[in-house]
């Protein structure tokens, strides 16, 4: 049951989810169209995982509606589910079974007849390189490998949705380009929405992001979209080594700037995104200058998702490694 | 209750593979062997002990001591490990996320949790079958043979009672989020039940009260009324079964 291509494979309207006095999810709105490889972005705690757990029934939406190929969640339990695969941000398995009997029984619980699912227990441990691991006990296996086996039972039954939560958060960097590739194949013939707060994993495989924050949607659209719309110019400024207490001192003075919108501090040195201001690039070396910050690196960067996140979700306090 | 054939088919691998059912094939025969034994040598035990200096006087051990042996050890050791069997069933699954992963998949909650209560009945039946094989055997070479229906009837009965037992604690692994909690629970609800088999009109409903009619068919002796008892056990199990699954229905994993 493949929703066209035109239509929104996922759908939620004003959903919202209440821990109490805690607003986990507020009034999410949100179409994901088919077909489409969708980044879900925030910060920890912004109501990714809420939305998916709603989404997948483990949870309760306290108002509002979501709907998967059409079918209402919390309609036509559990037959439901084989309209989705679901791979939860930390992936547990019963550590007894092996990989290729978890993979059996998840196929069976989808009634597949006994050839195609053995061929595709096959394919889908070869997609995720884990074929040579299939009879070891899974209790034995790593968190990167547990993460693949996660991906393989959530695409196993080719659903028309499959839902990521941080599917590569575990893997090694060889790991997650071959994970980002699966994820990224994917796409066209299922619709995928993949949480994550990776953003560089997101410019990667995604054509489509929403940007949460403290459970509300800031934004969402074609990623070409929201760069045109929101980046603004940033300068990165590598000062040369044992210079700490000047490029603190410059970093507080550029926070108190007008034409500076945001600076991230990191091990590559400084990130300083500016307002539109055509003087931007020379009143910032004259702030360098001025606090007697000698420069290895001064240069004009393309904007990246990351620097659109960070404008958008509002922090325009000094950051060191955020999203990253 | 979709999905429940392949459930059970898990649950009964996992009682396998996790051991847990050859624990209590072990723990069940040693209670059906040790029992006559017991009875058997626990007068000359006493003699031997008391020495020469004490006159102590001890009925000669009957065929009946061996089953009321039976059914003491069977309603601790048996109970207690009906409650360890049971208190992580859910809870661990829970805690633990298993528990999401199955349920995101087309299997109905009602599936999940009647497979598990299954599955641990069938676990603590090969136990009692082990163990009351092994009882019934000692007790014929030692003391007398005695009616193998009545036995095996008595072991129905004990069966019935010690998945009682196991379901209190399951629903308390249902509705705590660990196994301690689901211990608790399964231990209170043992205590409360071991209060009540004491009252004089009602102890003969409870689990426990059923050691008296099982103590009298083993024997092939009459033993009362047992219908009434046996369905408000199976009711009980019921009806605990299905609070189960009411909590179990909107709860978040």
């Amino acid at each position: 049951m493949t929703a066209p291509q035109d239509e929104a494979a996922i759908v939620c309207r004003a959903l919202t989810k209440r821990y109490d006095s805690v607003v986990a999810l507020d009034a999410l709105d949100l179409e994901v169209p088919a077909g489409s490889v969708f980044g879900f972005l925030g910060p920890n705690g912004a109501g990714k995982t809420t939305t998916l757990r709603l989404l997948t029934s483990l949870a309760q939406a306290t108002s509002g509606t979501a709907a998967l190929a059409g079918v209402p969640v919390g309609e036509g339990e559990p037959n439901r589910r084989g309209l989705f695969g679901y791979l939860d941000q930390d992936p547990r398995f019963h550590g007894w079974m092996t990989p290729r009997e978890l993979l059996d029984l998840v196929g069976r619980l989808y009634r597949m007849p006994a050839a195609e699912r053995r061929s595709r227990i096959d394919e889908s441990l070869e997609t995720v390189g884990l074929t040579d691991a299939s009879r070891r006990p899974i209790g034995t296996l790593s968190g990167g490998m547990r993460q693949r086996l996660g991906v393989a039972q959530a695409i196993l039954n080719r659903p028309p949705i499959v839902l990521l939560d941080e599917p590569v958060s575990s893997l090694d960097p060889e790991g997650r380009v071959d994970m980002l590739e699966v994820i990224r194949r994917l796409g066209g013939g299922s619709t995928v929405l993949f949480s994550t707060h990776i953003l560089t994993d997101v410019e990667r495989v995604c054509d489509r992001v929403a940007i949460l924050d403290h459970g509300r949607l800031v934004t969402t659209g074609l990623m070409t979209e929201l760069l045109d719309r929101y980046a603004r110019p940033i300068y990165r400024v590598e000062p040369e080594d044992g210079q700490a207490d000047a490029v603190a001192r410059l970093t507080e003075s550029l926070l108190m700037t007008s034409f500076v919108t945001h600076v991230a501090e990191s091990s590559a040195g400084l990130r300083v995104a500016v307002s539109e201001a055509p003087n931007a690039g020379r009143d910032l070396l004259e702030m360098v200058a001025a606090h007697s910050v000698a420069l290895l690196v001064f240069e004009r960067q393309r904007p990246t998702l990351e620097d659109v996140f960070l404008q958008l979700v509002g922090r325009k306090a000094h950051e060191t490694g955020a999203a990253a | 209750m979709i999905g429940l054939g392949l459930m059970l088919r898990k649950e009964l691998l996992e009682q396998w593979r996790t051991r847990r059912v050859v624990v209590v094939a072990v723990v069940f025969t040693a209670i059906g062997i040790g029992s006559p034994l017991l009875a058997r040598y626990t007068p000359e035990l006493v003699k031997a002990l008391a020495g020469d200096q004490f006159q102590i006087v001890v009925p000669p051990p009957t065929a009946a001591d061996a089953v009321s042996q039976f059914l003491k050890n069977l309603g601790q050791a048996g109970v207690l490990t009906a409650i360890l069997l049971a208190m992580g069933s859910v809870a661990v699954e829970k805690e633990r996320g298993t528990a999401a992963l199955l349920l995101t998949k087309p299997v109905s909650r009602g599936a999940f949790l009647l497979a598990k209560l299954l599955a641990i009945a069938a676990t603590l039946l090969v136990g009692l079958l082990l163990g009351a094989i092994g009882g019934y055997y000692y007790t014929a070479i030692l003391f007398e043979a005695l009616p193998p229906l009545g036995w095996g009837a008595m072991a129905g009965l004990l069966l019935l009672a010690l998945v009682a037992y196991a379901s209190l604690t399951f629903l308390g692994s249902v509705l705590s989020r660990s196994s301690l909690g689901a211990a608790a629970i399964g231990i209170g609800a043992m205590v409360v039940l071991a209060i009540v088999s004491a009252l004089p009109s009602v102890g003969a409903f409870t689990p426990g009260g059923l050691d008296v009619p099982g103590a009298a068919l083993a024997v092939g002796r009459d033993p009362g009324s047992v219908i009434g008892p046996l369905l408000v056990n199976f009711a009980g199990v019921a009806a605990i079964f299905g609070v189960a699954w009411i909590a179990f229905r909107r709860q978040e994993l």
